[in-house]
């Protein structure tokens, strides 16, 4: 009876996504082998010779990997500072880096058209200061694209990192004084190397998190597709859906390539061992 | 220590300021007067908020997002519930395999999602575009359900249950006589998270959208690429106030560690 009952509780939810995510994954993965009933691999070869298709995908990696370094960069000392706060302060600022990760992305990405526009918020200030004569073309560029997603991006990292940072024992900092250590090198040899799995975990979420956005490239990105909307692009525009396929296919490669890497990284990094 | 720490709390209040500055001006800028979006706004009028309620486009897809997430967040709580109870409840053959398939579609890109979904639901299934949504928001929202609700489950002393069942309830009864209400605050939480993640879905929405239908993100992306007017500001300024209404309750319920623990 036990069995059944458990295969009872198991079996909607199991079914309902077999249905509605595994097959249609799997298909739309298996669809990109056969053209007109006959094995292909016509549909990767296009995409792994043709320059424009590259540049896409080079593209994307490139914003990904700034994207996940700056978010590293001005996420760790956040985190360390937030981290060592006192309970009340600690809980206000961890709330409000949490609320813009769960406000809109529309909302979010729409903010920094304002910002970055070519009448934006920062061209007239930069303008009426006199530091620039016409108008920076920032937004429509990767680099209102990087902009976008550190923004999009580093409360995930902060509270991630705040979580691991947390649990470090404050003793280790002292005995580390106390051995000699100076406070920065205490910081380097301690807290660095303890916060690594957090690190790896932050990083995979935003790196790949970043390769595979679509709201924010499409907003402040312009005319520089990046993968997600190419694969829109091909879907709904172009109608090639041999193609976007392909692509669909390849983001879920690569995605699981980095999760794979990164935790086979952590593994390794781990100074538990 | 605190000299020290004087330049990385100036630091963090850039982060911050950074986070949370271009919140703020969209907020500003929503009350401006004229036609065009300016900061900081030449006046103070509510005109854009009144404008919300004049295009139909925004009611109806709002409307439309609002059966989604909450018709969704029904489904997925009783296809999530018994999933995440017998997932924390009992030790069995396969489970850190079944745990892995019930929390896989939040590592499937949302874009490959939407893409496959409009491929097989709506084509080769053939459901209606509004079904679609419905399941694929179900789907978006599985995971979060389960997580949250395993998680309240893994605080829950099993032992009252056995108490109950001991004591000549059967296990039907005893689940919602018992272990339902001990894990309630845990599933308002569960839902309340859900439904963000479904009412703020760009990446499967915009492949369920046609003749009539659509949801709110998408009717707000369709209207920032034709009109720069503060219409979409004001919006902005009415999803952030839900949001931190919904950020308040799920602290209440069960503080933020549910954000920080990964």
């Amino acid at each position: 009876m036990k069995k059944t009952g458990l295969y009872l509780l198991l079996l909607p939810g199991l079914l309902f996504l077999t249905l509605f995510m595994v097959i249609p994954i799997a298909m739309t993965i298996l669809s990109t082998f056969f053209q007109e009933g006959s094995f292909t691999l016509e549909g990767y070869l296009h995409f792994l010779t043709d320059p424009y298709f590259l540049k896409i995908l080079w593209t994307t990696l490139q914003v990904s990997l700034v994207t996940t370094i700056a978010c590293i960069l001005l996420g760790f000392p956040a985190a360390y500072y937030i981290s060592k706060l006192g309970p009340r302060k600690k809980g206000v600022l961890l709330a409000l880096a949490i609320f813009p990760l769960l406000t809109s992305s529309v909302v979010r990405s729409f903010s920094w058209m304002i910002i970055l526009g070519k009448k934006g918020l920062l061209n007239s200030s930069l303008l009426s200061l006199g530091l620039i004569e016409k108008p920076l073309e920032i937004l429509y560029t990767p680099s209102a694209m990087m902009i976008g997603l550190i923004h999009l991006f580093l409360p995930l990292i902060i509270i991630t990192l705040v979580g691991v940072m947390e649990n470090i024992d404050p003793d280790l900092l002292k005995a580390a004084g106390s051995l000699g250590a100076s406070k920065f090198t205490a910081f380097r040899q301690v807290i660095v190397p303890l916060s690594v799995p957090g690190l790896i975990i932050g990083s995979i979420l935003v790196f790949v998190g970043s390769l595979t956005a679509y709201t924010t490239p499409a907003l402040l990105g312009g005319k520089q597709r990046v993968i997600s909307t190419f694969l829109y692009q091909n879907a709904i525009t172009l109608n090639d859906w041999h193609m976007a396929s392909v692509i669909a296919t390849i983001m879920i490669v690569i995605t699981f390539i980095v999760i794979g890497l990164m935790n086979k990284l952590a593994t390794k990094l781990n100074p538990k061992g | 220590m605190r000299e020290k720490n004087r330049g990385l709390a100036l630091f963090t209040f850039f982060i911050f300021l950074f986070l949370l500055g271009p919140l703020l001006i969209i907020s500003v800028t929503s009350f401006e007067p004229g036609t065009v979006l300016k900061f900081p706004p030449q006046g103070f009028s509510l005109r854009w908020y009144e404008n919300i309620f004049e295009v139909e486009m925004f009611m109806e897809t709002f409307k439309t997002s609002m059966i989604v997430s909450l018709a969704g967040n029904l489904l997925a709580l009783v296809l999530g519930i018994p999933a995440a109870y017998a997932l924390s409840r009992f030790q069995f053959k396969g489970k850190s395999l079944l745990n892995g398939v019930f929390i896989s579609p939040v590592l499937i890109p949302g874009i490959v999602m939407g893409f496959a979904m409009l491929k097989y639901v709506i084509i080769a299934y053939q459901l209606p575009i509004y079904a679609g949504l419905l399941v694929g928001h179900t789907v978006l929202m599985l995971p979060f359900i389960i997580r949250v609700i395993a998680s309240s489950l893994s605080n829950f002393d099993f032992a009252i249950e056995e108490a109950s069942l001991s004591l000549g309830a059967g296990r039907l009864e005893t689940f919602f006589k018992v272990v339902l209400p001990n894990i309630r605050s845990g599933i308002i939480a569960a839902v309340l998270i859900a439904f963000l993640e479904s009412f703020n879905n760009v990446d499967i929405s915009v492949f369920m959208t046609g003749p009539g239908v659509s949801t709110l993100p998408i009717q707000m992306l369709t209207y920032v690429e034709n009109y720069f007017d503060p219409t979409i500001a004001a919006i902005s300024v009415l999803l952030m106030i839900i949001t931190a209404i919904f950020m308040l309750v799920i602290e209440r319920l069960m503080g933020l560690s549910y954000f920080t623990k990964r």
